[in-house]
């Protein structure tokens, strides 16, 4: 079978960037070839035939969930491109500022010809340093797109003091504690850091282990930025302890852990019954669990109420069995969440 | 055919094979030669082991249709193009801001229908010579499919929760509305005209009584629904979606309603594509693993017409006097089987 295509997902509020990292996307000579599908022509400065129009048309499914919409005409503009297969190696899905990711994200799982041919990468979200904290105030829209992503790009960084910057992290990090976080100026990240992450893969769970769990581990990334060299290496002993904890009312993670082997036939219903009813408010989770009596390692991902999940490898000798989930989503009961996680012990 | 089936060595004996060099999207049989659609760029017409190769797109095609002279495309290069039996082509219609053609239908006596994003065209036969060659409809969001109805100068649109019935030629009558909820991705008309069924995202089928249009849901596939073709005699509706050929009745007035569909053929893959012969109370069916099976209504007898090979049958049609059966594969193996 050969393999998929890998499609990314560029989000981002109005006049944060998205359209710069395209450029760039487009432009640089990494090699690869790109389709591109955009909401507004014009905007790209390529001329590229492989750049198409979508119409961000949002349908929901009949399968009597209510969060489960998908992007019909993805569905169709991916149809299409696969037609000229070997033409390109990956697709960009630019989304209109305004948009929910959840639609794009659950295209990939919902349809099968979709799924059979291409697979979600990652979803980036590029956010504006100056005004994303605004934006979280004031636009649903804004905080959706950081939550659901696997890499926050926090653009227009000169344009900010210091310690606004660390504001706006410390918010990020309070919705979406686990994103690969870049700071930058118009967009300079390495695209090697947005493309070809992975991110959905089950057997790459393990990879994003450490940083995603880890509430201190928020800042690690950014250290070997390119263009903050000279004012990170001294920020960074200076606050020790790390940013700033911020809570956002409404947009949280829940992050669980268990020393103690789970019981399979407890979890799979808990887990499947929590995203039934709580599939609106949960954006996005992940897990790598240790169930009793099972020498391989149980890892699932899911997009509201749509799961993904299989047996990975097994767990290492030395390795310590510790099952650990964490949901990001809106108005979530950690008390609930947590009492149901700790009755599927085994 | 139904009366003496061959033996399956001797089928396999009479293919023809060939190679399309290129993914095959669609196969369709106007007049001797057989015409398969290839992804990108151009037709390649078979014909008695002849291979010709006839360039009509200037990228990919997304849509294709025909009828007993000539086969219609369409491309991501906006244009819509009709090639005769001969190879001979003609561009229909182009796209002013040269936007995808998604579909493509072919109604009697020549009529053409073609839609980009919302806005579904129609030119009758006789449009070439009219002032306004083409008509213009409006969907309330992107086309999902286009099919003409049997009788009459009628175009059934298929879009999000429902389908449009549209009269181009009518300008008074107010386009009908049938909604269901969910977007609705191929469309049918039954033979008689008196049913539209439509293949929906969800694994499901949808289907309206015109008379009085009662809805009926024709459901229990593993997939979604990409294929449709009515048996000769239009009483059964084919369809893939499922490890079997599943066949929908349609002989009584209330169709398929509260009914069980007759299911023959199990494979061991998805069934991708079905093609009903035109004369006989015969299916062939084509399978994700490369298997094609011609299968005998209503007792199921299956005859062998390919092995299952690398790749997933992506075409399949009968010549119009039922003699010869041309299948495609998505690697572009290809061949066309004499029954005559």
């Amino acid at each position: 079978m050969p393999d998929k295509i890998p499609v990314t997902v560029l989000t981002g509020y109005l006049g944060a960037g998205k359209t710069t990292l395209l450029n760039r996307i487009l432009s640089e000579p990494h090699g690869r070839k790109y389709a591109v599908i955009v909401n507004e022509f014009g905007e790209i400065g390529i001329d590229n035939d492989l750049v198409v129009g979508a119409d961000e048309e949002v349908f929901e499914m009949n399968n009597g969930c209510i969060c489960c919409t998908v992007r019909g005409d993805l569905v169709r503009i991916i149809d299409g491109l696969m037609r000229r297969k070997g033409k390109f190696d990956a697709i960009v899905v630019e989304t209109t500022g305004l948009a929910d990711p959840a639609p794009v994200a659950q295209t990939f799982f919902v349809d099968e010809n979709v799924g059979r041919k291409t697979k979600l990468d990652a979803v980036v979200t590029v956010a504006d340093a100056k005004w994303l904290k605004d934006r979280l105030k004031d636009a649903p829209e804004a905080k959706n797109q950081i939550a659901f992503a696997d890499v926050i790009i926090i653009n227009k960084t000169d344009l900010v003091s210091t310690a606004e910057l660390d504001e706006v992290e410390g918010r990020i990090r309070a919705i979406n504690p686990y994103a690969r976080l870049h700071k930058t100026e118009r967009c300079a990240v390495p695209l090697h850091e947005v493309l070809g992450r992975n991110a959905f893969d089950l057997d790459r769970i393990l990879e994003i282990e450490p940083a995603f769990l880890e509430t201190d581990a928020h800042d690690h990334e950014h250290r070997h930025g390119h263009d903050h060299r000279h004012d990170h290496g001294h920020d960074h002993r200076h606050r020790g302890g790390g940013l700033k904890h911020y809570h956002d009312e409404e947009m949280q993670s829940v992050s669980l852990k268990a020393g103690q082997p789970l019981d399979p036939d407890k979890f799979f219903p808990w887990v499947q019954n929590l995203v039934q009813q709580e599939g609106p408010n949960i954006l996005r989770c992940k897990g790598i669990l240790s169930f009793k009596g099972d020498p391989k390692r149980f890892v699932f991902q899911g997009v509201h109420m749509i799961l993904d999940g299989d047996h990975q490898r097994e767990w290492k000798h030395e390795e310590e069995r510790v099952s650990r989930i964490v949901f990001i989503g809106r108005n979530l009961s950690e008390q609930n969440i947590r009492a149901g996680f700790e009755s599927c012990l085994a | 055919m139904t009366q003496s089936s061959p033996d399956t060595a001797s089928v396999i004996e009479r293919t023809r094979r060939c190679n399309a060099d290129a993914a095959i999207v669609a196969v369709h049989f106007p007049g001797a030669s057989a015409v398969f659609v290839l992804g990108e760029e151009a037709l390649l017409l078979v014909r008695d082991g002849e291979r010709r190769r006839v360039a009509v797109h200037g990228g990919a095609i997304l849509a294709s249709a025909a009828d007993r002279e000539r086969v219609v495309t369409g491309g991501d290069d906006g244009k819509v193009v009709a090639t005769d039996a001969a190879g001979a082509s003609t561009t229909v219609a182009a796209d002013a801001r040269h936007r995808w053609i998604d579909h493509v239908a072919i109604g009697r006596g020549g009529a053409v229908a073609w839609s980009a994003g919302s806005q579904a065209f129609v030119r009758s036969a006789a449009g070439a010579s009219l002032q306004r060659p083409e008509q213009m409809f409006e969907a309330p969001s992107t086309v999902g499919a286009l099919a003409f109805a049997p009788k009459g100068f009628r175009l059934a649109i298929a879009h999000y929760n429902g389908a449009t019935l549209w009269f181009p030629n009518a300008a008074a009558a107010q386009p009908e509305t049938l909604a269901w909820k969910g977007s609705h991705l191929a469309a049918t008309f039954s033979p008689d005209g008196r049913f539209l069924v439509t293949a929906m995202q969800e694994p499901t089928l949808h289907g309206w009584r015109l008379a009085d249009r009662k809805d009926m849901r024709m459901q229990g596939y593993a997939a979604r629904v990409r294929c449709l073709d009515w048996t000769a005699d239009g009483k059964w509706l084919a369809s893939s979606g499922a490890t079997q050929l599943i066949l929908w009745p349609f002989q009584s007035k209330s169709g398929p309603m509260g009914k069980t569909p007759q299911v023959l053929a199990p494979g061991e893959a998805q069934v991708e594509r079905v093609a009903c012969h035109p004369t006989q109370g015969v299916v062939a069916v084509g399978y994700a693993d490369g298997l094609v099976l011609i299968v005998r209504l209503p007792d199921g007898a299956e005859i062998l017409a390919r092995k299952p090979a690398a790749a997933p049958i992506t075409a399949l049609a009968w010549s119009a006097d039922g003699t010869l059966l041309a299948f495609g594969a998505e690697d572009g193996d290809a061949g066309v089987v004499d029954l005559g």
